[in-house]
């Protein structure tokens, strides 16, 4: 990755950083302006070079550091990735849209010209693509991290690493080893609340389950993990229908290959 | 010696403990089930609450009766008292040329548990000989461990995921307490028996000025838990745990294994509500200056990819291996790092396992498929 780059040590020449936007809701972006205290600091090591949620001044290409939010929805986005990808020396894809399609990759279940025929009152005007794609889809990318919003303390942690030329601190395990870390009693076994926690990787700090609601998977998928066996229990105990069991797959990592893979199982009904 | 107690003087013991400038801990109910923390008085504690507990179900049910210790373990273990979930090791600063590094040492408080359990003091005496008598060492809990007074607990109702009995460590408190309780109801009468195992439980002891427990209280005592005793080895899940390190060492290839995995979610649920499973990993992090960074320990677990991860990837990358890895380290390597299996049978596993995985079908299983196979393989 950034091995080679010649940004590390001090130079004279502060990182170019430029966040990009897709088919978003911001939200990821916002986690960056939210970092309120430490974005003096940001801004003190890095040049804010593309950032439009923030400023409309714009420094040119090439950039040391991308962040990437959003998903491929247009043909329009379709081109501009490449360039984005071109400009960029190290590329870090945040949150569910870019790195799993969002929640607007529910349209790759259906069809999306019915969804624009109900919606708009002139369809033709619409230019989207079939499907909604995350980023990997069409260009390398060098990080990925996961969540609807991100964290921003992670994102601050994957831009320390990426400027102190260190491996970031992302864990990907489940959300069921930040619940115990917290203490939390577990909302599943001692509540029958039927949550993702054992299949969604970890970094919200087991923000649902802190306030005995089951974990939606904002987080997309864990490493290595198993929802067929979770999806199974969900329905053989916890009294879940297979509608909610699919929801949940499918809630904002749709596009998740293990989720979508497990959400289409349950649907056509059988078993991985 | 067996002291008389009678139930309205817990609050004194409490007292006493706490007088003795330590900071006490016992199960107290939190978010629908008794978990350990702070303890500041007898109306802390779960009095007249029971659980109910099956394999990835825990459930407070009320109890007929006032008994204050009328339950089985909970959710969480006195390990995160002494081995700490997460905890500064060091920190660094750039000093012009230098790094001057600054490890980060607590003051360890006094902390006395009431209400450990015996398969809780056999778990706390594992923890001590892999955190303190082995080549690696950790000063935090060694310091930590070194001050702790522990009030034991006599069993006299289990949980239906207890094995204690198959593991040899309860329910009878027979490892040293400061001071250990057995609970009676009989009748109106509702009273501990409590004797003390070290100068300081004397001490405590003394300051309460009890009389001697008469021979009926102690029969009445004892029979509690020899009652318990029996109908746990009685139970579906008490089992023969002499040749579990052979039958574990012959069977790595098992099909049992594969079965398991299709089930398993690798959560680390298991490893993180055991009272022993002991893995840490360390954290280093930079500020975006990188002139400060930090260390920090963190409880890890053999179910994640990153505990084996060495260059090229992790050694266990599926669940199979992480399964196989867990239960062949606790029920049997464990018997040759350590001197001892690194099963207490608490049974917390099988409980806080989302998907109800239970250690002993497992063992069951394991020696059916091998039974089965050497079956087979007698037909002509």
């Amino acid at each position: 990755m950034a091995a080679d780059s010649q940004l590390i040590t001090k130079q004279p020449h502060k990182p170019k950083l430029a966040v990009w936007k897709f088919a978003s809701c911001d939200g990821c972006q916002l986690s960056l302006l939210d970092c309120e205290d430490e974005l003096l600091l940001l801004a003190q090591e890095v040049e804010i070079a593309y950032f439009m949620e923030a400023s409309s001044a714009v420094v040119e290409g090439p950039y040391d550091i991308s962040l990437v939010e959003g998903s491929i929805t247009t043909p329009a986005d379709l081109l501009r990735i490449q360039e984005v990808r071109r400009q960029s020396n190290f590329l870090v894809c945040i949150g569910a849209c870019a790195t799993a399609g969002g929640i607007q990759a529910l349209r790759n279940f259906a069809d999306v010209s019915e969804f624009t025929s109900v919606v708009y009152a002139q369809p033709a005007y619409i230019d989207t693509l079939k499907e909604s794609t995350p980023i990997s889809t069409h260009v390398s990318v060098d990080f990925e991290l996961q969540g609807c919003p991100i964290n921003k303390l992670q994102l601050l942690e994957v831009i320390s690493a990426f400027l102190n030329r260190r491996a970031p601190q992302v864990p990907p395990h489940s959300v069921c080893i930040e619940c115990k870390l917290k203490n939390n009693v577990c909302v599943w076994v001692a509540h029958g609340t039927p949550c993702m926690g054992p299949v969604t990787h970890a970094g919200c700090g087991a923000l649902c389950p802190s306030y005995n609601r089951g974990c939606y998977a904002c987080y997309g998928p864990k490493e290595n993990p198993n929802s067929d066996s979770l999806c199974h229990w969900w329905e053989q105990k916890l009294g879940a229908n297979k509608s909610t069991v699919i929801e949940n797959l499918r809630n904002f990592n749709a596009l998740a290959p293990h989720f979508k893979e497990v959400s289409e199982h349950r649907e056509r009904g059988d078993k991985a | 010696m067996d002291y008389l107690l009678h139930a309205s003087d817990l609050e004194r013991l409490i007292q006493a403990i706490y007088k003795d400038g330590y900071q006490i801990f016992g199960p107290t109910i939190n978010d629908k089930a008794i978990t350990y923390g702070e303890i500041s008085s007898s109306a802390d504690l779960p009095q007249g609450w029971t659980d109910i507990q099956e394999g990835g179900r825990y459930r407070l049910k009320r109890r007929t009766d006032k008994a204050f210790f009328g339950y089985a373990v909970g959710p969480h273990s006195w390990k995160k008292y002494l081995q700490l979930p997460h905890r500064p090791i060091w920190k660094a600063s750039r000093q012009h040329q230098d790094i001057e590094v600054i490890e980060i040492q607590e003051t360890a408080p006094k902390l006395a548990f009431l209400g450990v359990r015996s398969c809780e003091l056999h778990a706390i005496a594992i923890q001590d000989r892999v955190l303190t008598e082995g080549d690696y060492t950790n000063e935090n809990y060694r310091q930590r461990r070194a001050q702790l007074f522990t009030v034991a607990v006599n069993c006299t109702s289990a949980a239906a995921t207890c094995f204690c009995t198959a593991m040899n460590t309860g329910p009878e408190v027979k490892l040293p307490s400061d001071l250990t309780l057995t609970e009676v109801i009989e009748g109106a009468a509702h009273f501990f028996l409590i004797r003390s195992g070290s100068a300081s439980g004397a001490q405590i002891l003394s300051e309460l000025s009890l009389r001697p427990a008469g021979m009926r209280e102690k029969n009445l005592a004892n029979g509690r838990v020899q009652q318990l005793d029996e109908e746990m080895r009685k139970g579906p899940r008490h089992f023969d745990s002499s040749d579990l390190k052979e039958l574990l060492y012959r069977n790595l290839d098992s099909p049992s294994w594969d079965k398991v995995a299709e089930r398993c979610l690798s959560c680390a649920n298991c490893t993180m509500a055991c009272p022993t499973c002991f893995c840490s990993t360390v954290e280093d992090t930079t500020d975006l200056s990188g002139e400060h960074s930090e260390r920090w320990e963190r409880w890890d677990s053999c179910f994640t990819a990153d505990l084996s991860h060495l260059t090229g990837g992790p050694v266990r990358s599926d669940t199979r291996s992480r399964y196989r890895q867990w239960m062949t380290h606790k029920l049997a390597t464990w018997q040759d790092q350590f001197g001892s299996s690194g099963c207490v049978g608490c049974g917390r596993c099988i409980t806080w396992c989302p998907v109800g995985i239970d250690l002993t079908e497992e063992v069951r299983s394991i020696r059916d498929l091998e039974c089965k196979q050497a079956g087979s393989q007698e037909q002509p």
